[in-house]
């Protein structure tokens, strides 16, 4: 499959209350990549996720994805929300939940295809919850909701599928499981995770993106511990002007452009 | 109860009071269940308690000014909308101050009240009414308005249910997909001052808020989906102010308060019921 890009930010800058969260950033996700995003709290990874996502706009520079506006592009991303702030305990049925994956802004009819459904339930399928769609959402465990947040996301059949951190509330086995999921997900669309446990996706992912103010990209073969001390440490700037071009990131390119 | 069914046919007063309890409580299962889960409580206390400025405005202008096309129910629903979008913008614009934006409506809504009806001769001993309710004072024309609102308020949410069900699920997911999280959040705003005008009828100002929560809070603990949380929701509340109703007739009490009182006593009652009720579910 010839890539072509999914993501482009092109000298992206963005400032919150006059506090400069990312910083001239420029990335480029090829199609079918796998990219893991990592960097320290507060470094700018959900920041980054919300301008590909268009729920941010940047200061500066410009986002686009899947050929376009995110905002136009938006129906085909799928999603899921760093500790979705969810009631665990909402009146909803698992199918209603995975089903509003499914809304699309653009539209104002509100009611549900039978397309909608088949796709719904083909997302809970994928997650191993098929049998459990008329449940209700709040009776299941921890990680059977945040298996059925992950079907929401692929309700919407979507081309880049972003998960910011996906594992924050699940345990080790479940981590693993989930893992394998994205990498058989992985085949069909691209993915970029943000995640704190780089040791788990090494052998699925193919590009890793490290979020501190400013972004670098690198192959999977780079990493050394040498690198992730220094992605999580103090002095990073000392790595820095090793990275290659963030411009070139990607499955499809290994050279510097 | 027997005494109450012949007042019921005797007195046109008692049959309205009926109706309009259950009339009222359609919207009040509805958008209570909202309320509920979207935990919106306090943003409708404030709105309810805004609503006694609508009133007090209302009553002055058609008392003293000779306004007499004013109603004090339109007065009530003007007042509402106002604190619903004052209250929506603030929580969409800046969500850390909109505890102290609806204080501060919740008091300046209520002062206004206060001060529109002293200046209204022979009015001041209303006051008691519209904060504590008078069910038994409902007009024909006030049924209708009622009903209508009730048609507003089921419809709009039958058809935007959905949409409803995505932002007060996770409204960072429901932006992410495109939706006007903004719109319907307003939307849900102006629902609700329109059912708590409604409820201002039946158990007044001060005690909307019981009457919108309880028999939303009673049905979450039986129902795993919204739409039936609501159902459940109409039903309690019909059977409480119904049952608030005979209550007061037959103790001769203020029926507002009796319907309240009857609806926290139904929630220690489901508290204990739902425990068991819980125990049979299945386990995940």
């Amino acid at each position: 499959m010839s890539a072509r890009p999914v993501v482009e930010l092109e000298h992206v800058t963005f400032a919150y209350d006059g506090r400069v969260v990312l910083d001239d950033v420029n990335l480029t996700i090829q199609e079918n990549d796998f990219v893991t995003v990592v960097g320290p709290n507060g470094g700018g990874k959900t920041t980054l996720m919300k301008l590909i996502l268009g729920l941010l706009e940047p200061s500066e520079g410009t986002v686009r994805v899947l050929g376009t506006t995110p905002e136009a592009a938006r129906h085909r991303i799928g999603y899921l929300p760093q500790r979705a702030d969810i009631d665990h305990d909402f009146p909803a049925r698992v199918i209603d939940v995975v089903l509003t994956g499914r809304l699309r802004g653009d539209r104002l009819r509100g009611s549900y295809t039978d397309a909608d459904r088949d796709a719904a339930l083909r997302a809970l399928e994928e997650v191993e919850l098929a049998d459990n769609h008329l449940r209700p959402f709040s009776v299941l465990s921890g990680g059977q909701q945040q298996r059925v947040i992950i079907a929401r996301a692929l309700a919407a059949e979507p081309s880049l599928l972003i998960l910011d951190e996906p594992t924050s509330n699940l345990d080790v086995v479940m981590e693993r499981g989930l893992y394998d999921l994205l990498g058989r997900l992985h085949e069909n669309m691209t993915v970029a995770l943000v995640t704190h446990d780089i040791g788990f996706v090494t052998d699925i992912t193919r590009t890793v993106v490290c979020v501190k103010h400013s972004v670098v990209c690198h192959e999977t073969g780079e990493l050394t511990g040498e690198l992730m001390s220094e992605v999580y440490g103090r002095d990073v700037r000392a790595v820095l002007h090793r990275h290659r071009d963030a411009a070139g990131a990607g499955s499809g390119s290994s050279e510097p452009r | 109860m027997n005494e109450f069914f012949q007042a019921l046919a005797e007195h046109a007063f008692l049959r309205n009071a009926l109706v309009t309890g259950l009339l009222v409580s359609v919207a009040c299962g509805t958008m209570g269940t909202y309320v509920v889960v979207r935990r919106m409580t306090y943003i409708a206390g404030g709105i309810a308690h805004c609503v006694l400025g609508g009133i007090g405005a209302a009553v002055y202008l058609e008392r003293v000014h000779g306004w007499t096309m004013l109603d004090p129910m339109y007065g009530a629903v003007v007042a509402a909308l106002l604190a619903a979008v004052a209250i929506g913008v603030v929580s969409l614009r800046a969500s850390e101050r909109v505890d102290t934006a609806i204080g501060a409506t919740w008091a300046i809504g209520m002062a206004a009240g206060v001060l529109f009806l002293a200046r209204t001769p022979g009015y001041a001993q209303d006051l008691m009414s519209y904060l504590f309710g008078n069910i038994l004072l409902v007009s024909v024309r006030d049924m209708q308005l009622i009903g209508v609102m009730d048609v507003m308020v089921v419809g709009t949410v039958v058809a935007f249910h959905n949409q409803f069900l995505s932002i007060s699920f996770d409204e960072e997911f429901a932006r992410a997909r495109g939706i006007n999280v903004g719109f319907y959040h307003m939307l849900l705003l102006v629902l609700t001052a329109l059912t708590v005008v409604l409820l201002v009828t039946v158990v007044g100002v001060v005690l909307v808020i019981a009457l919108l929560t309880i028999p939303a809070a009673i049905s979450g603990r039986f129902t795993s989906m919204l739409s039936h949380m609501m159902g459940l929701a109409i039903v309690v509340s019909a059977a409480l102010t119904t049952g608030g109703l005979a209550l007061s007739y037959g103790l001769n009490t203020p029926t507002g308060a009796t319907i309240v009182l009857l609806a926290a006593a139904a929630y220690v009652v489901s508290v204990v019921l739902a425990r068991g009720w819980a125990a049979r579910r299945p386990a995940s």
